[in-house]
């Protein structure tokens, strides 16, 4: 039997775009997409995607990516496709708007992952670059009720377990869970690879799967906001820097070490 | 469930003394424990919690949940979950204080859900509303480049706190609390997940949490080696090495030596920064330090917005003369 493997992926702002075009939208408490810079599919959820894509490389499995948001742009949406992954099943709904509420979207990827049947194993990115709420994943293994292992570098499967190398801060440990199981995963897990040709081909024809939230069986009580957002600011940062100047870049070096001495920093 | 009261907050120990953040979140929760007129609890699960028990008292718990079973000695991620769920759900807190540590980044997230509540994850401040009675938080978003004000819907609202960010209170020992058995029911079943394996690979010498000089590089150092020429400046200072995700995502040094959101939140009392541009992911990590120093060749570098002192220039130049002048300042 292939391992039935999902990953779930999040458009979002690219977050490499210039801090200068950083804007924010009082009225609508929310982010403004830079009109010059496409949206990217969220770096975690890249690794998320060559992991499962790793353990395609060594046996038989299918992948399946599925997202959730407002509205996508497919061309972006399809890289985990012409990455190797098998299916794309895009959750899209005016009404899934909210994503700073994890409550919400961790209960409709739930219903679209039973929909499809359930999985073997989920993998995620660790957390989305522009709520960073690192709550979702985690949700939808505590609602399925799945076992799960958080911030893996390297994920295997062998039979029925899932081995995780899971980061710690001075180091890392093997983690062991029985399918299905959910993992999270993070950078560490290294770059993930760059599509092939083929891979583009491939995906150009493939149709993702969209449904709608009545395509989708969700308890209404269950998708009642539980986090609200009052207000979205930019930080303001007051810090003066005090430029410490010299002759050449070695004289500035010296300088450097004599103000802090001056400072009674060192 | 009873109907919802006090601030509870999710305590752990280390080494048989209460830890660092359990005390910073003690502090956090007595203030919005006064603010609400109610009381203050504390959690500690393990064996034996006589004395980080009474450390939480000293530290500002009117009351302390000591959660004792066999199985707790070892802080596994699903029957701490189990334990904390039970003890919710009895003692109804109105809200919850999580520190954002490793565990509690996973164990935050997971209680929240079990409970169907929600959760402000990564707070940089709670507070109370005084009028709604009500938890606000402020949380960094888009990489720490805005901030979100939230508040939760439903009962016990939980707030994961960022460490290091509060500082504890004195510990007073003449305080007044007290301590209250909460036995558990657990079987090694639940417990799902096992390790089977651990590995270090911290470098030798000051622990990057804990140095007070700090020395960091980025992408801008162009490869592994120059590492060494800061690992030197490090010991020089007595301090450690740390990185910027882009050094360790092109595997020039090890994942724990990442600085940043995703990586080790640090305060040191000096914080040099050598080829780092200074993306707010980066920033999230360390802008509690009380110095930060930037040596970058990009005028325009987003770390001088950050930086107390700052040098524009190319760090094969300025790091030499700045350890060589280092060493020669600090010999005497």
């Amino acid at each position: 039997m292939p391992v039935n493997i999902a990953v779930l992926a999040k458009q979002v702002i690219d977050p490499e775009m210039p801090m200068a075009a950083f804007r924010i939208d009082d009225t609508a408490k929310s982010v403004v997409p830079p009109a010059s810079i496409p949206p990217v599919v969220n770096g975690f959820d890249e690794n998320a995607v060559e992991a499962a894509l790793q353990i395609k490389d060594s046996q038989e499995a299918t992948v399946t990516v599925l997202s959730m948001g407002t509205s996508f742009a497919l061309d972006v949406m399809k890289k985990p496709l012409s990455m190797g992954a098998d299916e794309l099943v895009l959750l899209q709904d005016d009404s899934f708007e909210n994503t700073i509420d994890s409550f919400f979207t961790a209960q409709v990827l739930t219903s679209a992952i039973n929909k499809l049947g359930g999985f073997d194993l989920i993998i995620c990115g660790r957390q989305a670059s522009d709520w960073d709420n690192a709550q979702v994943p985690l949700g939808v293994a505590e609602i399925l009720g799945l076992s799960t292992v958080a911030l893996g570098k390297k994920v295997d499967v062998a039979g029925d377990k899932v081995s995780v190398e899971r980061v710690t801060p001075d180091g890392y440990e093997v983690v062991e869970a029985p399918l299905p199981a959910l993992v999270t995963v993070s950078n560490e897990l290294g770059q993930p690879r760059y599509p092939t040709l083929r891979g583009i081909m491939a995906a150009t024809r493939k149709r993702p799967t969209i449904w709608s939230a009545s395509d989708l069986d969700m308890d209404a009580g269950q998708l009642e906001p539980r986090v609200t957002l009052r207000n979205l600011f930019i930080p303001v940062r007051e810090q003066q820097c005090e430029m410490v100047e010299g002759e050449d870049g070695a004289d500035a070096g010296r300088q450097l070490a004599l103000r802090l001495r001056e400072a009674k920093i060192i | 469930m009873p109907e919802a009261t006090g601030v509870l907050v999710v305590g752990d120990s280390i080494d048989g003394e209460l830890s660092p953040t359990s005390r910073e979140l003690l502090a956090v929760g007595r203030r919005a424990a006064d603010d609400l007129g109610e009381e203050l609890a504390i959690s500690l699960l393990g064996d034996t919690l006589d004395v980080p028990s009474q450390q939480a008292i000293a530290f500002g718990a009117d009351k302390v949940y000591a959660v004792t079973h066999p199985l707790l000695a070892e802080a596994q991620v699903e029957l701490s979950l189990a334990a904390l769920d039970s003890l919710c759900r009895e003692a109804a807190p109105r809200v919850v204080l999580i520190g954002r540590t490793n565990e509690g980044r996973e164990l935050a997230p997971r209680l929240a859900f079990r409970l169907g509540v929600g959760l402000a994850q990564d707070c940089l401040e709670v507070s109370i509303d005084q009028e709604t009675r009500t938890l606000l938080a402020n949380r960094p978003v888009y990489g720490g480049n805005a901030v979100a004000v939230v508040s939760l819907a439903y009962t016990p609202q939980i707030a994961a706190v960022r460490p290091k960010v509060y500082e504890p209170a004195d510990p007073d020992s003449s305080r007044q609390g007290e301590v209250v058995s909460f036995p558990v029911e657990l079987d090694d079943s639940q417990a799902r997940s096992r390790v089977v394996n651990t590995v270090q690979e911290e470098a030798e010498g000051i622990k990057l949490e804990d140095a007070r000089i700090v020395v960091s590089g980025g992408r801008g150092l162009g490869g592994p080696e120059p590492f060494q020429d800061l690992e030197e400046l490090a010991k020089l200072l007595g301090g450690a090495v740390g990185a910027s995700r882009a050094a360790v995502d092109s595997g020039w040094v090890p994942a724990s030596y990442q600085v940043g959101l995703t990586g080790k939140t640090i305060t040191p009392d000096l914080y040099i920064t050598v080829a780092i541009s200074g993306a707010s992911q980066h920033l999230a990590g360390c802008s509690g330090s009380k110095v930060i120093v930037a040596i970058n060749k990009d005028a325009e570098a987003n770390i001088f917005k950050e930086a107390r002192y700052g040098v524009i220039g190319d760090w094969e130049q300025v790091v030499p003369a700045f350890a060589e002048a280092v060493r020669e300042l600090t010999q005497d």
